[in-house]
């Protein structure tokens, strides 16, 4: 099955995507300052956010969208890949702090501690530190998921256990005790890969490897919808105990996506956290778990690319409101909310697909599965 | 039975002295005779011979005190106008010639203050209160308010160290005889601060006079306490067994510089019968100390699960009954909070009549707005349980910038009425805030009355028909949407009159809902979906859980463990502690 020839809004997506990704850091490496063609490097990080929290929803579409479960905690998947990519720029930090400490972060060396806690050792090597950014929320994901799909646990239940679980994580990162910063959480970071991380190039590779990233994920999210893994875990979607019934096991199936997507979310902390250089332990809030939701509900879940027009779209539309009226943007949130929920349950895929072809048998089943 | 409290008036040598003033006063004893002359003898026996003697003692100084009472007034005149103008020598005097007179309470209690003041142009002696124009007077006599005056019409009385010494020792001694049990009892307490042998010799002899248990257990522990330091070994001993029934601070810390060492080891009490004794008292009542610290946890794990319960109980109806998940749940809270804020801004004067008008304002309020998002959003989205999570969250930061919008993003205050502030100080180990405890109360109220209405009214009836099964229920001519549209109006106005709660113990800001939000759900769903009773042993078991961990963990992991333990707690019973039985629990 050709996937370029199925959906037009999936090619121009796709295209664009591989635009501003080969682009903007072609650009910017090859052109000087005063180039009309030349990025400040203020958009560069903005784009580069963009794209990860692109990647974020698709993570979360991939859950919700495919699998039906409707997270409210994947923020802190989020959260945990980018704590794992902080404590491996902390260390670059090396003996540059402010207290001059070879091997302890400034806020360690604050809390008199005189030695790495065990669980930071390693994060000095890029290997094991992106090992972690993996590992970290997929080996949560895995645990909370495994206990929750076995007893099965569904619908709204799961929906406030993970924003409940969100909501601990946040409690916990905020306590200086657990060795993560606390309130401030990690910042100041000066090297990636012994290069400098605020450098010109740097954001423009981040942005390059973010880019890359995202195509990838979108690609593999969009070979295993099609495989025959996700018509399984579409079809427990629409229908659980039929599924179960057939003999699958569906809290498997259940289980896989979740801590797949789980991983994707932390890969996005991951580039998320050099480009903004700080994660704190905001990032765990259940306010931003929801903002991912809309993301998704506005794009249109269940179409993966949606997930990535919506994240953009609804970040854009933020930094230009909170530019322009701060007070604004959360009326606007909440309208959008409301609305997209009463008017436009596919979202702007949903609309789209409805404007471009009138429907036929063949975008009525695609419709279909994505209810 | 009148007599008993005839006779302890007549008691108190204040009231003596106050008799003996009045020229009824023999008619009032008259009359006393006769009373108790009504009474049955046997059992008033004995108290009737002790007030034979009291009231002959009474009668024999009667007559020359009425006869002094024209020329008594005299000297107390003298004195005060040595106050006024005197040198501090003459002040002492004065001060010390005023001590035998009850008349001079309030004003020696407001020359100690600083309030005192001469009043030049009438010369005479006034309580001058600061205002802004100058001072607004009172007599110190009869307490009457005499008009205001600029602030360089009086001058202060002005005092040293000695005489403020004096006059407190003063104070005391006449507070001891007001009539006012709690009066006398914070100036028993006052005297423990500095006790000497003269006021140690007064308390002996107003103890046989006393008639408050408070005020009489007071000047005991006193009396003890003074006994530990005596030479006689028996009494110290009899003290310690007295002593170690008490809950008390002051006890603890004697009997601890009793087994106290020095620095070189040695302990500072030679006696070892003494010091065992007084080991074994100490550990009796650190033993009674530890289960007052108990009954205090349980209060404020109570007290907490309260404010669960109450945050709860309207999501309970929300989405427990109608299975609605409100997560603008918290705003509704918030709204009722900020009603409470209003209220009291309307009627400045009167804090406490605002906060109970504000219970049924912010019900009303909570409610009208909980309508209006049934009626705009949720009723088109029956059936589709996550798509109404967003929308009312959509809602929830609608309400939230609003209210930032309106009234700032601050937070405001919001002022606790007298009657519910300070605390219930039980004994010196165990003290319980009003306000929790009236909140406590009020949750309970709530609950009961909620479970009534679901009960006996005829919306409740429609209520459980709609959420048992809603086919059928309109099926039998219940109109089902005005039921929702009701049933969600309650659980709102349950909400807001929670906010009026909480305006008491949190700060009311934007974010009060989204603090709780997380809570409420976590209780609902702990309890076990559309049960009203899980809803609220739920609460109570997670306040009493999280403050039973405090001690131990600190409040946020105590927290964050209770969160833990929720999460796997439902792995376990997916449907809650009690879950809902028969075919309206498999939807």
């Amino acid at each position: 099955m050709n996937i370029f020839t199925q959906d037009k809004t999936y090619t121009t997506t796709l295209i664009t995507l591989a635009a501003v990704t080969l682009l903007i850091p072609f650009c910017n490496l090859m052109t000087t300052e005063n180039s009309v063609l030349h990025f400040s490097a203020y958009s560069v990080s903005l784009i580069g956010k963009y794209l990860t929290f692109a990647l974020l929803g698709l993570s979360l579409d991939m859950v919700w969208g495919y699998a039906g479960i409707l997270v409210l905690g994947q923020g802190a998947f989020f959260a945990l890949g980018g704590y794992a990519m902080g404590m491996y720029l902390m260390r670059q930090i090396g003996s540059r702090g402010v207290y001059g400490n070879p091997d302890l972060p400034d806020f360690m060396v604050f809390l008199n501690w005189t030695e790495l806690p065990w669980y930071w050792q390693g994060f000095e090597h890029f290997g094991f530190a992106m090992l972690m950014v993996l590992l970290a929320p997929g080996l949560l994901a895995f645990v909370f998921g495994w206990l929750a799909f076995r007893s099965r646990v569904t619908g709204v239940y799961l929906s406030i256990i993970t924003q409940a679980l969100t909501y601990a994580l946040l409690l916990a990162f905020f306590r200086n005790e657990m060795g993560f910063g606390g309130n401030n959480g990690l910042t100041d970071f000066k090297d990636i890969l012994g290069f400098n991380i605020q450098s010109e190039a740097v954001r423009s590779l981040l942005l390059l490897a973010t880019g890359l990233s995202l195509i990838a994920a979108l690609l593999l999210c969009r070979w295993i919808v099609n495989s025959k893994l996700g018509r399984v875990v579409t079809a427990i979607r629409d229908q659980e105990s039929r599924v179960r019934f057939l003999g699958y096991r569906v809290e498997l199936f259940k289980l896989w996506v979740f801590v797949f997507a789980a991983m994707l979310a932390g890969l996005a902390g991951a580039l998320y956290v050099p480009q903004v250089g700080i994660i704190n332990p905001s990032e765990f809030s259940p306010l931003n778990s929801l903002e991912i939701v809309i993301w998704v509900a506005v794009g249109g879940r269940g179409t993966l690319y949606g997930a990535i027009i919506g994240a953009v779209l609804v970040n854009y539309a933020k930094t230009v409101l909170t530019g322009l009226m701060p007070d604004a943007w959360l009326f606007c949130l909440g309208a959008v909310f409301i609305l997209v929920t009463l008017l436009l349950p596919d979202g702007i895929v949903g609309l789209l697909r409805r404007r471009i072809k009138p429907v036929t048998e063949a975008t009525a089943n695609t419709a279909g599965q994505t209810v | 039975m009148k007599t008993p409290t005839f006779k302890s008036r007549l008691k108190t040598p204040s009231d003596l002295g106050l008799v003996a003033v009045q020229p009824s006063a023999p008619l009032l004893l008259l009359v006393a005779i006769s009373t108790l002359a009504r009474c049955e003898i046997g059992g008033v026996f004995k108290r009737l011979a002790t007030l034979g003697c009291l009231l002959t003692a009474l009668l024999i100084f009667n007559q020359p005190l009425v006869a002094q009472e024209q020329t008594a007034a005299e000297p107390f005149a003298q004195a005060l106008e040595l106050l006024r103008q005197g040198s501090m020598q003459e002040r002492e005097q004065a001060i010390e010639q005023l001590s035998g007179d009850m008349r001079s309470l309030s004003l020696l209690q407001a020359l100690q203050d600083g309030k005192l003041f001469d009043f030049k142009a009438q010369s005479k002696l006034v309580i001058a209160q600061e205002i802004d124009t100058g001072y607004s007077l009172t007599d110190p006599l009869n307490g009457t308010a005499l008009p205001n005056v600029e602030r360089s019409e009086v001058g202060k009385i002005n005092l040293n160290n000695k005489l403020r010494g004096n006059i407190r020792k003063i104070v005391g001694q006449l507070q001891l005889n007001a009539p006012n049990a709690s009066v006398r009892l914070a100036a028993v307490k006052a005297m423990n601060t500095d006790i000497d042998e003269k006021a140690l010799a007064l308390l002996k002899s107003h103890l046989t006079n006393e008639s408050d248990e408070a005020v009489k257990q007071a000047i005991q522990k006193i009396l003890l306490l003074q006994d530990l330091n005596s030479s006689d070994k028996a009494l110290r001993i009899a003290a310690i067994e007295a002593l170690k029934d008490l809950d008390s601070q002051d006890v603890v810390n004697t009997l601890q510089v009793i087994i106290d060492k020095d620095a070189d080891g040695n302990y500072l009490e030679s006696d070892s019968d003494v010091r065992n004794l007084a080991e074994a008292a100490l550990i009796k009542i650190r033993e009674r100390m530890q289960a007052y610290a108990a009954v205090e946890t349980v209060f404020f794990g109570l007290s907490l699960g309260a404010v669960l319960v109450l945050a709860a109980i309207g999501l309970a109806i929300t989405f427990g009954v109608m299975g609605i998940i409100n997560m603008a749940h918290g705003e509704l809270m918030m709204l009722g909070a900020y009603t409470t804020y209003v209220m009291q801004q309307l009627l400045p004067n009167h804090l406490g009549t605002a906060l109970i008008l504000s219970i049924p304002m912010a019900f009303l309020v909570a409610a009208l707005v909980g309508i209006a998002i049934e009626r705009g959003i949720i009723r088109f989205l029956y059936g589709r349980p996550l798509e109404t999570l967003l929308a009312t969250f959509g809602v929830s930061l609608f309400l939230q910038q609003s209210v930032r919008s309106i009234f700032s993003p601050l937070n405001r205050s919001v002022s606790t009425p007298e009657w519910m502030s300070g605390s219930w100080q039980i004994n010196d180990f165990l003290s319980l805030t009003w306000n929790r405890f009236y909140i406590l109360i009020f949750c309970l109220l709530v609950f009961t009355a909620l479970l009534q209405i679901l009960k006996r009214t005829k919306l409740g009836l429609e209520v459980r028909a709609v959420a048992q099964n809603r086919g059928m229920a309109r099926a039998m001519g219940i109109p089902t949407a005005r039921v929702d549209a009701l049933t969600f109006g309650l659980g709102s106005g349950i909400a807001g009159v929670a906010g009026v709660a909480l305006s008491q113990i949190t700060n009311v800001g934007p974010n009060l809902g989204q603090a709780y939000i997380v809570d409420s759900f976590m209780v609902v769903v702990f309890g076990g979906v559309g049960n009203l009773f899980g809803t609220l042993v739920a609460g109570f078991t997670l306040g009493i859980a999280n403050k039973v961990l405090e001690p131990y963990a600190g409040a946020v992991l105590a927290k964050i463990l209770v969160l833990v333990f929720i999460i796997l707690f439902i792995q376990k019973r997916p449907r809650g502690l009690f879950p809902q039985k028969g075919r309206a629990a498999e939807s």
